[in-house]
């Protein structure tokens, strides 16, 4: 065999144009406009979250590279995105070293431990949000009511700061002041009281569904508003980087069944939109279930995938030790693809009955 | 009638991928100079390959036999111009493994002259299938829209399972080739001629033009042509690639799919290559070999492009020479489309009765990126015409899970690199599908062998015990034997002794 002068590879020799880095692009610029609202929402605190988790999740990328010895795989930026995910699956004021410690575990347990990206089982953000929320379980429940930026209690800049910081050293009065169930929480804690949906959701607390829509409630980072993220999906679907299978189903396999038990005795069961527009249902279905890696790549498996995710929350949210269950309906269901994929693999052409 | 369906069906996935056609889309057909020099290999077809049946120093004429068929699936090689024989050697052959194949070299003697014993059929258009079939093998015509099968057992009628309808491939969905478009628009009545034939030998009553939509000039010249044939339709597909594979155009038009492991006519239908059709007629009408072909020269690195009538056996280099050379900045050298082509090694390679175009590809069209981890998008399933889970069969193929492969069905990859095409990771699942079926067939056949092995020493050890068992039981009898004699002899002796007694008794 000579030395060719010319390059010598294997057919098809043109390409698409599609790669990694551009679908992490794609996911991450659909989840900026949520984003944002959270820091509208929530003061800057919001922002800097978001900023120290992903330059965690970055930092630890690049540090297991050198430790391995492996190329730098930051450019994927599939550490970005994981990062992004999980600061808009945590609490707006979580200290500094919640998102450090957060960030690390995504990164290295979640993922390079696995042998990086492509062969981690499960959703790195999703994994390391129900780690923080086993280990820390105080931290990731105090939610801040909305301050927005606009408004009269609107933290500046640098009190956004020096409240991530400060912590764990919080000044009580502070976090106390800020401080309040989420709406799914609220209504955990009082129907367990006896109250009814009405008086759960009614009253004091005053739950607004077109306030939730929009993302005026206590919830996580980015979880809260549902328009922006449907919108961010919506893109994603378009740009054919996801497809509605996983997004659908799962939806589906939330509120078809919370709409069932509804109808049945809506005295103690919410109605379906409370479980749309609360909580993490939505941007789970766009942006958590939907990670290439840890869902099916059959279109039957990815159905089946949404569903149970979808059905897996409805039951924790309704009979669960937690009142939010979209994180580890995700992680139960991650755990289920490889089995997934091997009986839903698609009839090979020719291999179809057919009458000749 | 019968199976056509009115309506076409899409097949699963395909891709869109950028065209390209028209570098070379207006370039009319143009005969290239005769070479000083031509490599013919002895094999360029599926099946077995040729034996030479000319000497070195030998005179031929244009169109003599050189390269005997030795087993029915095979085609015969021919001389492309008259000339003398230089000898058989080793040549370079664009295979993409870059080793070197038996070549008959040929000096041309400018005479171009055509071997007077050559002849057509009387009357060609009335003759039976296997006159046709015969001229056609005889003129080692094969499929040229790739699979370069053995064309006279393609026209052989199935036995049980009539062909409805002949599907003239003019699809052509390759990017930068477009010499199967020129071909129609130029010789659009040979095409039907050629068609014409090949219903006749394989009995089918319809025939069917597909020619994708992005040809208007190859459309309404085959509309043209086939005028007054009542049997004759031109049918225009969307484009999407690989509409021109085989199995794909037959779903198309008759939403039936081609059993796995079967053969295209089990569902009534065949398709041959427009180039295949135009083969089949001179073959028949004026007993001229397939010895020539049309060969698009194209890609953004050649400073002229052109579609162009090329002697077999043509090195490449001179197709480039005769367009104006390469720029520079030429990356990659590829014989036939980018999507399912091969890499050239050696410019001195020759145009085979396989090479439909030779291209010369820049940094900018070509994918050069490492290959990253599977991130398991599923691109490759959407876009899989034979609905495989092909990132499945890479994993199973990288970590050498030969006995899984089966089970993803690695064998019915058509190979048409569409995975390859949309994967972000740049992984070259082809390549990959190509080893694991590789490794499959081996383990097969290594399977084959160890069965037999198996079965052998069973037989040996059988037959020694049984050989064992014959010698004990001969022994046996001869023991036996002798203990019989021995008994005779004693009771001979003792009857002797006795007798004397006896006879007093008696007496």
């Amino acid at each position: 065999m000579t030395k060719s002068s010319f390059k010598i590879s294997s057919s098809p020799f043109v390409h698409g144009g599609l790669s990694v880095p551009e679908v992490m692009k794609s996911v991450i610029w659909a989840l900026l406009p949520a984003a944002a609202m959270g820091v509208m929402v929530f003061g800057w605190s919001a922002l800097f979250v978001m900023l120290i988790t992903v330059a965690a999740c970055v930092v630890s990328e690049r540090l297991f590279n050198i430790i391995r010895g492996r190329p730098s795989t930051v450019g994927d930026q599939s550490a970005a995105l994981t990062g992004l995910l999980l600061a808009m699956s945590m609490p707006p004021n979580s200290p500094w070293w919640l998102c450090l410690v957060g960030g690390f575990f995504a990164i290295v347990l979640g993922k390079q431990l696995y042998g990086g990206l492509g062969y981690n089982m499960f959703n790195p953000a999703m994994i390391a949000r129900v780690f923080l929320l086993i280990s820390f379980p105080v931290q990731m429940t105090s939610w801040p009511a909305p301050t927005p930026l606009t408004g009269d209690h609107a933290l500046t800049l640098s009190q956004g700061l020096a409240m991530i910081i400060s912590a764990p050293f919080n000044t009580p009065e502070l976090l106390d002041a800020l401080s309040t169930a989420t709406p799914l929480g609220q209504f955990r804690t009082e129907t367990g009281m006896g109250k009814t949906v009405r008086e759960a959701l009614g009253g004091a607390f005053g739950f607004d569904i077109l306030a939730a829509m929009g993302g005026m409630i206590k919830g996580s980072l980015g979880e809260t508003s549902a328009v922006l993220l449907t919108l961010g999906g919506i893109y994603l679907l378009r740009k054919r980087v996801i497809s509605w299978h996983i997004p659908m189903t799962m939806i589906l396999g939330c509120i078809v069944p919370a709409a069932i038990f509804w109808l049945i005795d809506n005295s103690t069961y919410p109605d379906p939109l409370f479980h749309l527009v609360t909580g993490g249902l939505i941007i789970g279905a766009f942006f958590m279930a939907t990670d290439y890696v840890t869902s099916p790549v059959t279109p039957k498996g990815q159905i089946i995938f949404g569903l149970g995710c979808g059905l897996l929350t409805f039951l924790i949210r309704t009979w669960g030790g937690y009142p939010e269950g979209v994180s580890f309906a995700i992680v139960i269901m991650n755990a289920t693809v490889p089995l997934i994929d091997q009986y839903t693999r698609p009839l090979t052409y020719g291999k179809k009955k057919q009458t000749l | 009638m019968g199976i056509i369906q009115r309506t076409l069906k899409k097949f699963h996935g395909g891709v869109h991928p950028v065209e390209n056609k028209h570098l070379a889309k207006h370039c009319a057909i143009e005969e290239i100079p005769m070479p000083k020099r031509l490599y013919i290999p002895l094999q360029q077809h599926t099946g077995t390959p040729c034996e030479p049946c000319v000497a070195p120093g030998e005179k031929v004429y244009k169109g003599q036999l050189i390269g005997r068929s030795v087993s029915n699936v095979s085609a015969t090689v021919h001389a492309s111009t008259s000339g003398t024989i230089e000898g058989i050697t080793e040549h370079m052959v664009g295979h993409y493994s870059g080793l070197p194949d038996q070549c008959i070299a040929l000096v041309p003697d400018g005479l171009d002259e055509w071997d007077p014993t050559l002849k057509g059929l009387e009357n060609p258009f009335e003759a039976d299938s296997k006159s046709i079939r015969d001229k056609v093998r005889e003129g080692g015509v094969v499929g040229l829209g790739g699979a370069v099968y053995p064309t006279h057992i393609k026209l052989t009628p199935p036995r049980g399972k009539p062909v409805e309808v002949m599907l003239i491939n003019g699809v052509e969905c390759e990017p930068y080739i477009t010499n199967d478009s020129r071909m129609m628009e130029e010789r659009s009545i040979e095409v039907v001629e050629g068609a014409q034939l090949m219903m006749r030998a394989i009995q089918a009553t319809h025939c069917l033009i597909c020619i994708e939509a992005n040809k208007p000039g190859a459309i309404k010249a085959m509309e043209k042509a086939i005028q007054g044939l009542p049997n004759f339709v031109v049918q225009v597909l969307p484009v999407l690639y690989p509409q021109g594979a085989k199995n794909q155009l037959i779903e198309a038009i008759t939403h039936r799919q081609v059993p796995s492991g079967g053969r295209s006519t089990d569902t009534g239908a065949t398709v041959q290559n427009v180039g295949t059709s135009i083969a089949v007629r001179d073959a028949v009408l004026h007993g001229r070999p397939l010895i020539r072909r049309i060969v698009t020269v194209s890609g953004r690195g050649i400073k002229r492009p052109a579609n162009l009538d090329v002697p077999i056996g043509t090195p490449i280099q001179e197709l480039i020479d005769h367009c104006g050379g390469l720029k520079p900045g030429v990356k990659q050298m590829i014989m036939n489309g980018p999507m399912m082509g091969t890499a050239v090694h050696d410019l001195a390679s020759p145009v085979v009765k396989a090479t439909a175009a030779v291209l010369a590809l820049t940094a900018e069209e070509i994918v050069d990126k490492p290959e990253q981890a599977c991130i398991r998008c599923g691109n490759c399933l959407e876009v899989c015409p034979v609905e495989l889970t092909p990132c499945e069969i890479v994993w199973r193929a990288k970590n050498d899970l030969v006995d899984q492969l089966p089970e993803v069905h690695v064998k019915d990859c058509i190979e048409c690199g569409s995975c390859a095409y949309v994967c972000p990771s740049h992984i070259p699942l082809v390549h990959y599908i190509r080893y694991g079926k590789m490794a499959v067939s081996a383990q097969r056949s290594e399977k084959e062998k160890a069965e037999l092995t198996r079965q052998r020493s069973q037989a040996k050890l059988a037959r020694v015990e049984a050989e064992k068992a014959e010698k004990e039981r001969k022994k046996e009898e001869m023991r036996l034997a002798a203990e019989a004699r021995k008994k005779a002899a004693a009771a001979k002796s003792a009857d002797e002794t006795a007798k004397p007694a006896t006879v007093e008794s008696v007496a």
